[in-house]
């Protein structure tokens, strides 16, 4: 089937290779498309058409068309005329029932046809209403091109890469070529970015970069041009961007004009010269310049039967009959000719999106019947044919007379019947035509069908091409897998110093923010059990951690929490609250006074990084003498709390840790097990407790420490499960859990930090407009009469209607029943009313306790 | 938005190393109007064109910086680190015992 060797061919004869077409073996030589290889054996029908599964054949050969799309190893759509074939890959067609041959969908051309007009979906399959499911899973299974490889997400790996270049050239042509040598020899730094059309060996020993086979996706503000090279995405940031993206070959518009055999003289010299294959047998040449063309074909052994020359004798009418699909005889002006091949060429229009994305006005020249760039912007250069340098324009019809389906648009399958009653339906202006039809947006992305369609829309509204205009260009200019554009995930993953103990320990991970902390070691209630009877040890090395220090440093902590501090003397801890100037709850945390002007400040685990940020957006107002330092991940933090816990910290420090000595809410510096601590006595969870600070090196060997001078007084590890539950006990908030963007410090209950009489606090003038109004909501605990736990986010329900919600719910073994904390109306924020929770749709009654359920005096706490 | 921001300190970035905190607004100095207030902290001027914002460089200097910047074009004309204006009163010093720092 091949031609003798050709001087220009890309086939190296002496290595052949194997691929798979619908499972029977394909032979090709290295250099060979997989196109090329299946039209080599024979194949001429390589696609079934998107709506009414017409088949097509090669048509252009330079990866603009729809025609030869198959699935190539799982991935669908892909242009065959342009993936090199690789031994052993799988070849599928696609959109197919049945084979390529034999499509059973075909019947959808036979007979549906009249009945799926353009936009057929919005207007028939309205009503009934009822059976619009049934009408949608039809639709779905039928519509759409290829099939997504469901366990394809493992098979490849795609990355990003930012690149800066200050010259970066588009297209490998002789212009593109020409410009990127140049811009090197003047000392630029170039990259030249080819689609894989042009000639390998201009490349050799170029003084630039050169990517290839790459595709520029679309250019973006700031000179950003993301370019497809296959598993990388490059992000190129580029000073200047030259454009040498060149022309299209377009077809022409005549009754007949999808049949296989119907090709672009483009298209038929590729398969020749760089293949070696014979497009066809007998061959009509309509073109302008067809003669040259005509001489290229017979050169390959194609018998020419007529040259319509579009210049020299242009034809007025045009149809293409064919036999299953291909071409068997031309009529031209009445004169009917036999072939089986038809060659075409409705001249050259630049492909001048990129530019256009860029800001460039697109206009269109009349004369040369295309539409070109102009104004470009100052950083954007075009070279080339892209420019709209005519050589010969050819002025072809928008469309040839005859009868029979002429088609504007391939990918889509729309025919000029289909545009002409879109502009009787009123659609008369051309981007809602553009949007109603769907011309332009398959996957050629309008390369074939943009200059066409609106040549056409111009002559059937009887409007001029100029007044008209052109439809937006968008990215992506070239088709792009979505693989490539989620790019490899990278999903940031945060451990503590001690993250590799908690798994050996055997703990059940969970996410918070970036973190990943322990869930609990497997029994949670056993480890609430161990904080109330013992001592238990968690890991809280989340926190973020904060060192404030300057002179104004009280000054600047005043301003930013309602607290007061001015009072809080060196060596004490005091819970804040921080808020926004609208009054509502941001983060929380601890400010400890380690010297007269030096604090050390925790914030929630999901806070450290928005509250530094605060912290340094304020004081770059302010301009206070105060430097603000994250600890966060040089400090590792471990609570030891329960009964037992003085006596387990006695056996590891010489610190006086008696009830007198180190009282509640104190910060002392110590070495613990020889380590440098920073011990703050505080209790989230309820219980006699100390947080110790230290250097992250020594998280292990002080975790084992105390696990091991504590197991004979019963130490164990618990997580945020168990903590959760303790917390809960003791009606203490979780910022994020039990507030959201809305809740404010008052409606919190926590009034009583709030120091209306300071000068100025962040929020201090929303609070006290809220402090005139009565609250919305109040948050309250709750124990539930039947033990069921509702979910977090449950309704609280008032006379049928939602009145509040549940934050916080979980089973406390401790006190034999469920707790929770709810936002309930203010009227319900009384001692022992009742509530009603709506949970998985019953009414679940609840009672209010506004007191801590576990030690309310806080007796154990300060022991 | 792709386009570069010339960070006071580290030079012209991509604007994804960047955290946008919103156009400019001024905290009133004393005791606002309930009025006042609300548009103080509800309101924006949202305008089509030059508009001074401020900026962090989170994945960079994690400086705040302000930006003065064309919302049509993305534009950006002049970055700067803020002067502050020493506003604050000086911090109160009460009730400090002169203890040994922890």
């Amino acid at each position: 089937m091949r031609l003798p060797p050709q001087p220009g061919e890309r086939l190296n004869r002496d290595r052949t290779l194997t691929f798979r077409f619908e499972g029977d073996p394909v032979e090709a030589f290295t250099g060979d498309t997989i196109a090329s290889a299946l039209f080599a054996s024979g194949r001429r029908v390589f696609s079934r058409s998107f709506k009414y599964h017409r088949p097509r054949g090669l048509l252009c050969c330079s990866g603009h068309c729809p025609n030869c799309l198959m699935q190539v190893d799982g991935i669908p759509s892909v242009r065959a005329c342009m993936e090199p074939a690789r031994e052993g890959a799988e070849v599928k067609a696609q959109n197919v029932l049945g084979s390529l041959d034999r499509d059973l969908m075909s019947v959808v051309d036979k007979i549906g046809g009249p009945f799926l007009p353009v936009g057929f979906y919005y207007r028939t399959m309205m009503r009934p209403r009822r059976a619009w499911p049934i009408y949608e899973r039809f639709l779905r299974s039928a519509a759409g091109l290829g099939r997504i490889d469901k366990h394809g997400r493992r098979t490849r790996r795609f990355d990003t890469e930012h690149r800066r270049t200050q010259v970066l050239v588009i297209g490998g042509g002789v212009s593109g070529l020409a410009a990127a040598r140049k811009a090197a020899e003047a000392g630029r730094h170039v990259v030249l970015v080819d689609d894989g059309l042009a000639d390998d060996s201009d490349f050799e020993s170029a003084p630039f970069e050169v990517l290839s086979p790459a595709r520029a996706i679309g250019i973006y503000e700031g000179g950003l041009v993301p370019v497809d090279a296959g598993n990388v995405l490059y992000r190129f940031r580029a000073e200047r961007i030259v454009v040498a993206t060149g022309t299209i070959e377009q077809p022409l518009l005549f009754p007949g004009n999808d049949l296989v055999g119907v090709m672009l003289s483009g298209g038929a010299r590729r398969l020749t010269e760089q293949w070696s294959l014979r497009p066809g047998e007998r061959a009509v040449v309509i073109a302008a310049g067809g003669e040259a063309i005509a001489q290229e074909l017979r050169s390959a052994g194609t018998e020419v039967a007529r040259v319509f020359d579009l210049g020299e004798h242009p034809p007025a009418e045009i149809v293409a009959t064919g036999r299953r699909g291909r071409v068997a005889s031309v009529v031209v002006d009445g004169e009917a000719i036999d072939s089986d091949l038809l060659i075409m060429s409705g001249g050259r229009q630049p492909a001048y999106s990129l530019l256009a994305q860029t800001g460039a006005k697109v206009e269109y020249d009349a004369a040369g019947a295309i539409f070109v760039p102009r104004d470009l912007p100052p950083h954007v250069e075009a070279v080339g044919s892209v420019t709209g340098v005519r050589s010969a324009p050819s002025h072809p019809l928008p469309a040839y007379a005859g009868r029979g389906r002429c088609f504007v648009c391939l990918c889509e399958d729309v025919t000029r019947k289909d545009v002409k009653r879109a502009i009787a339906e009123g659609f008369d202006s051309i981007e809602l035509a553009k949007r109603y039809t769907a011309v332009t947006m398959g996957p050629c992305q309008g390369r074939l069908c943009h200059l066409p369609s609106i040549r056409l829309f111009a002559r059937e509204t009887g409007a001029d091409e100029a007044a008209l205009g052109s439809t937006t260009a968008r990215p992506p200019w070239a088709p792009i897998s979505l693989g490539l554009l989620a790019g490899r995930v990278h999903e940031p993953t945060r451990r503590t110093s001690i993250h590799h103990r908690h798994e050996e320990l055997g703990a059940r991970m969970m996410w918070t923010g970036d973190w990943l902390r322990v869930h609990s070691y497997g029994d949670p209630a056993a480890e609430v059990r161990a904080v109330h009877d013992t001592v238990g040890v968690i890991d809280v090395s989340t926190l973020g951690k904060l060192l404030v220090r300057g002179a104004d440093a009280i000054g600047f902590l005043e301003r930013l929490y309602p607290n007061r501090f001015a009072d809080l003397e060196i060596g004490r801890v005091r819970y804040g609250v921080l808020g926004t100037d609208a009054g509502r709850i941001m983060d929380d945390g601890t400010i400890g006074r380690l010297a007269k002007d030096e604090f050390y400040v925790t914030t929630t685990s999901t806070g450290a990084e928005v509250v530094l940020e605060w912290f340094q957006w304020w004081n770059s107002i302010w301009g206070f003498d105060v430097d603000v330092v994250n600890l966060t991940g040089a400090l590792t933090a471990v609570n030891v709390a329960g009964p037992r816990a003085r006596d387990l910290l006695v056996r590891l420090t010489s610190l006086d840790c008696s009830a007198d000595a180190f009282t509640y809410l104190d910060a002392k510096r110590a070495q613990v097990a020889g380590v440098p601590c920073l011990l703050l006595r505080i209790g989230f969870v309820g219980e006699l407790g100390y947080e110790l600070h230290f250097p992250s090196t020594y998280g292990e060997y002080l975790w084992d420490t105390l696990l091991d001078r504590g197991a004979e007084l019963g130490a164990r590890p618990f997580g945020l499960e168990a903590q959760r539950i303790l917390r809960l006990e003791k009606q203490h908030i979780l910022v994020g859990q039990d507030t959201d963007s809305e809740s404010n410090t008052l409606d919190a209950n926590m009034a009583w930090m709030v120091k209306f009489d300071k000068d100025d606090f962040v929020g201090k003038w929303a609070l006290e407009h809220m402090r005139k109004r009565s609250p919305r909501e109040r948050l309250v605990g709750f124990e539930m009469q039947n033990g069921v736990v509702p979910a977090e986010g449950s309704q609280i329900v008032v006379g049928g209607r939602p009145a509040g919600r549940v934050t916080s719910a979980r089973r406390s073994e401790h006190l034999g029943t469920t707790i929770g904390l709810a936002w309930v109306p203010p009227e319900l924020a009384e001692e022992s009313s009742r509530l009603q929770i709506r949970v998985e749709g019953k009414l679940e009654q609840a009672s209010v306790r506004l007191r801590p359920f576990y030690d309310p005096d806080g007796k154990r706490l300060r022991s | 938005m792709s386009f570069l921001l010339p960070c006071p300190n580290c030079g012209p970035r991509d604007v994804n190393e960047f955290v946008y905190a919103g156009e400019l607004s001024v905290r009133p100095q004393k005791t606002p109007s309930l009025r006042d207030l609300t548009s103080y902290v509800y309101f924006r001027r949202n305008v089509a064109g030059l508009q001074r914002e401020w900026w962090f460089h989170r994945f960079g200097c994690e400086l705040w910086f302000q930006a003065e910047r064309d919302t049509r074009t993305n534009e950006v004309l002049t970055t700067e680190l803020v002067e502050p204006s020493r506003q604050a009163p000086p911090a109160p010093d009460t009730a400090t015992p002169d203890a040994p720092a922890v």
